[in-house]
């Protein structure tokens, strides 16, 4: 059976610009088709803003790759369009066991929390992830939306300009060349344009391997993710087990630095240690293999004049937490916005700085946690794996030592507590909805308070009227007139002990400023501070 | 200002100092390294203060 990451799902097909006698110049070009360029690309398109989205390859990725996918992203992916699918295909999970040696010492729940539209994680194959992004664009197109997704067109130069990038492609029917104003790089962690451009890319480099082994079997394990330091079936390292879709599991062993790559690949090398961790019974089929490595680092700085990085391009960490994937789609969403603004006018170009602040805050965080979660994993010391095994030891008797376990600090969402977007505040309100914190869902009346929010700037009005003409600069606020009384949930998160509150939400569904009384003065001027329109 | 107390605070000094080394009576090197491991995370969760724990390890590095 041909596997979905086998088959061509943008084929080449000859365009337009190649027949130009010069370059066609278009408003944003994005480079690299997977999850993060996909993303920009229809975030864009169903603004109405074109787009052209070049690739080298012209499928989805191969293998499972990013698996873990967080309730911010997938509520970043319900506003494009795409995330519901993505939910019912993907296996829900929020318990996880840690082992130490041969005995379990913990189990934990994840409690998410009642209220919201999407679960705090699924577990999805990169492949299917994308295959799904890809359907999207298919249906924005025949809507007859501005994207044009190219594959086998690799990008072998780039040219930067005051005004504009200049791009030569090379494809099946030769180069061609084409500008942008605006481009968009999200070619991964090796990101091709970053070396073109001769880029720093700077951090830690962590001497281990991983063995990932995804194997297809009918196995009755529940849909937990399971983690073991020191286990009986891999001494000294550690593994993980988690459920995937279509009964594929995925099987990570770490297996130390000073490797035979090869040998360790060989089908049967990966069999021996798969029987020794399930059982000499156990009956399965390996769907996808692979030996990683990985770095923690991130570039100095993540826009350069007309260039913006996104993702993997921009920043790397280790895989403990899935944060890789799960901040690219992060990324996008605060990029996109600002971008849209720059290029209508509406705002200075110096707005698209706050995309690099804003993201390389939310970079240094997941580096922090994930060079955190390597250290407990791997020990790189006598005196850290003593710590290390204390604390396992300990958790399994005491709750006190729990919080320390560290097999990954899972994704959570970005605040952007220092933006010099934000605006004003008032302590009278609920602390965790702080100026720069993603709107949070809860249920309202005719549904869920997410679905209602993004693309636009936007006034929560709950319990108390405000103007529905509001606007600046070109860039209109649409009013929302909640009840306070929408959800017992809904209050709770945003009004707490208050009896009204008004928040301006910038178009990513992030809080840029919130009060307890309506002022139209003040409404302007945060918007003005939210989109670079003001001296600051 | 220093949080940490740094005078003498255990009743009958000699005999927890007996009670500690005798903790360790009879185990190896490694078995020790990992009871004294246990115990600092033991104690440290008990203060609790991060003020005082970060006191502390200044001390016991030799920064006073």
């Amino acid at each position: 059976m041909t596997k979905i990451f086998e088959t061509p799902l943008y084929p080449y097909e000859r365009n337009a610009d190649q027949d130009q006698t010069s370059p066609v110049r278009h408003p944003v070009v994005v480079i690299g088709a997977g999850p993060v360029g996909l993303a920009a690309a229809i975030d864009l398109a169903q603004q109405d803003m074109p787009v052209v989205v070049l690739d080298d390859n012209d499928r989805v990725s191969f293998g499972s790759r990013a698996i873990c996918f967080a309730k911010r992203p997938l509520e970043i992916l319900d506003r494009l369009g795409c995330g519901e699918p993505m939910v019912e295909k993907g296996v829900v999970w929020d318990t996880g066991k840690v082992f130490f040696g041969d005995r379990q010492i913990y189990e934990f729940n994840l409690l998410p929390e009642e209220g919201h539209k999407n679960p705090a994680f699924i577990n999805l194959q990169q492949y299917h992830l994308e295959a799904f992004l890809v359907d999207r664009i298919r249906q924005l197109q025949a809507e007859g939306k501005p994207l044009d997704l190219r594959g086998k067109n690799k990008v072998d130069a780039i040219g930067q300009h005051d005004d504009h990038v200049t791009l030569e492609i090379d494809t099946p029917d030769g180069p061609y060349n084409l500008e942008a104003e605006w481009l968009i790089a999200c070619d991964g962690a090796n990101s091709p344009t970053r070396r073109m451009l001769g880029l720093d890319f700077v951090g830690q480099v962590f001497e281990d391997n991983f063995l990932i082994a995804d194997t297809v079997m009918a196995a009755d394990f529940p849909t937990e993710r399971w983690f073991w330091f020191d286990p009986p079936f891999n001494r000294g390292q550690s593994a993980l087990l988690h459920k995937q879709p279509d009964n594929v599991w995925r099987i990570d062993f770490q297996i130390g630095w000073d490797i035979d790559r090869d040998k360790e690949l060989e089908e049967d090398n990966i069999k021996r240690r798969l029987h020794a961790m399930l059982g000499e019974d156990a009956r399965f089929e390996l769907e996808w293999t692979s030996i990683y490595t990985f770095q923690c680092r991130r570039m100095e700085s993540f826009r350069h004049g007309r260039v913006l990085f996104a993702g993997d391009a921009a920043h790397q960490v280790s895989p403990f937490g899935a944060r890789g994937a799960n901040s690219g789609f992060q990324d996008t969403d605060n990029l996109v916005w600002k971008l849209k603004l720059v290029l209508e006018g509406k705002a200075p170009d110096s707005l698209l700085d706050t995309y690099n602040s804003e993201r390389v805050a939310g970079a240094e965080e997941n580096i922090l946690n994930s060079t955190r979660s390597t250290e407990f994993i791997t020990p790189k010391s006598e005196t850290s794996r003593i710590f290390r095994d204390a604390v396992l030891d300990l958790a399994e008797h005491y709750d006190f030592a729990r919080p320390m376990v560290n097999s990954g600090r899972l994704s959570v969402p970005c605040i952007y507590s220092d933006s010099t977007l934000n605006g004003p505040d008032t302590s009278e309100l609920p602390a965790d909805l702080c100026p720069g914190t993603p709107a949070v869902d809860a249920p309202i009346r005719d549904g869920w308070l997410l679905d209602r929010l993004g693309d636009r700037f936007q006034l929560l009005a709950i319990g108390v009227n405000a103007d529905t003409d509001l606007e600046s600069n070109g860039i209109s606020i649409e009013t929302l007139l909640l009840s306070p009384d929408e959800s017992p949930e809904f209050s709770s998160r945003y009004l707490g002990k208050a009896d009204q509150a008004v928040y301006l939400i910038r178009p990513d569904q992030h809080i840029s400023a919130r009060w307890t009384d309506y002022d139209r003065a003040a409404v302007l001027n945060a918007l003005q501070t939210a989109t670079g329109n003001k001296e600051v | 200002m220093s949080k940490l107390v740094t005078k003498p605070n255990i009743p009958e000094a000699d005999d927890f100092y007996a009670e500690l080394l005798a903790m360790h009576n009879g185990h190896s090197k490694e078995e020790s390294d990992a009871i004294n491991a246990r115990l600092i995370l033991l104690l440290s969760n008990h203060i609790g203060d991060r003020e005082i724990l970060t006191e502390a390890m200044q001390a016991a590095k030799g920064n006073s």
